[in-house]
């Protein structure tokens, strides 16, 4: 059956969702953060997706869901800001800004939750039409 | 008289597997919306079914995971891939509407099958009590 696999499928697609969902949270709660140095400033974290495949033999089976490869950290220049007074500054009075993009991390942040709902009704329609199923008959 | 149940049963116990192995694809299709470069696939119905009613009965048996399956179900669906309408940046050419759309339609017409399924059993029931 099929169907039983969807489960599996809305299931890695929600925990995709759900690990994008966790980088933006992160992403967000530190967007204010500062530091001395720029390497030690906080990196904007971003998931990479991959569709999964099950083997090159089952290629009519069409894949099997959806998994994270990875985090990876954003290369983007970190903004620095002159502040003589701040207890982090380094010896030219600098501080150095995180490089989250707030903007994207909201729009990032709703298209995970849509994404997550998708899923989530997947899910439902599946388990309706799976007990139904067993009722055949009946 | 003699009852093929698979006769009895007709097209629907075909239709039904189908349309299951079809809710996969765009459940595949929808957790993969926002995976760069993956391409939305689905299978074209009608033809997957007359294949599938051609092809049903004659299943070689397998005596290996990596043998390449010769059932009814590997000749039924030629994946094909949707042409996108609003093709994106990184490749991706899911459109969640549709897919969500197609994947309604899907199960509705998979209770459909499932009701006709239904019916022809339950006459069949009634059929055998002696009543």
């Amino acid at each position: 059956m099929s169907l039983f696999k969807i489960f599996d499928i809305a299931g890695s697609g929600m925990s995709a969702q759900n690990l994008r969902l966790n980088t933006t949270a992160s992403n967000m709660a530190n967007a204010d953060s500062v530091a001395t140095k720029p390497e030690d400033a906080y990196k904007s974290r971003q998931a990479v997706f991959s569709a999964m495949l099950q083997n090159s033999f089952d290629q009519n089976s069409g894949g099997v869901g959806v998994q994270t490869l990875g985090i990876v950290e954003s290369q983007a220049e970190h903004n620095m800001r002159f502040e003589p007074g701040h207890p982090l500054a380094n010896e030219e009075g600098y501080i150095f800004d995180s490089n989250v993009n707030t903007i994207e991390e909201m729009a990032n942040m709703i298209s995970a939750s849509r994404s997550y709902q998708t899923n989530v009704e997947v899910l439902n329609t599946s388990k309706k039409l799976l007990l139904q199923t067993l009722k055949l008959g009946e | 008289m003699t009852i093929n149940i698979d006769n009895y049963l007709g097209l629907h116990s075909t239709a039904l597997n189908l349309r299951s192995q079809r809710a996969k694809l765009l459940a595949n299709n929808l957790a993969n919306a926002d995976t760069p470069n993956y391409k939305a696939r689905d299978i074209d119905f009608r033809s997957s079914l007359q294949k599938a009613r051609q092809n049903h009965g004659a299943q070689p048996g397998k005596t290996h995971a990596a043998h390449i399956p010769l059932t009814a179900n590997a000749g039924a669906h030629a994946l094909q891939y949707r042409v996108p309408t609003q093709p994106s940046l990184d490749g991706n050419t899911v459109d969640t509407q549709v897919e969500q759309g197609k994947f309604t339609d899907n199960a509705i017409r998979y209770q459909a099958s499932l009701q006709f399924l239904n019916k022809r059993i339950t006459g069949l029931i009634r059929t055998l009590r002696s009543e």
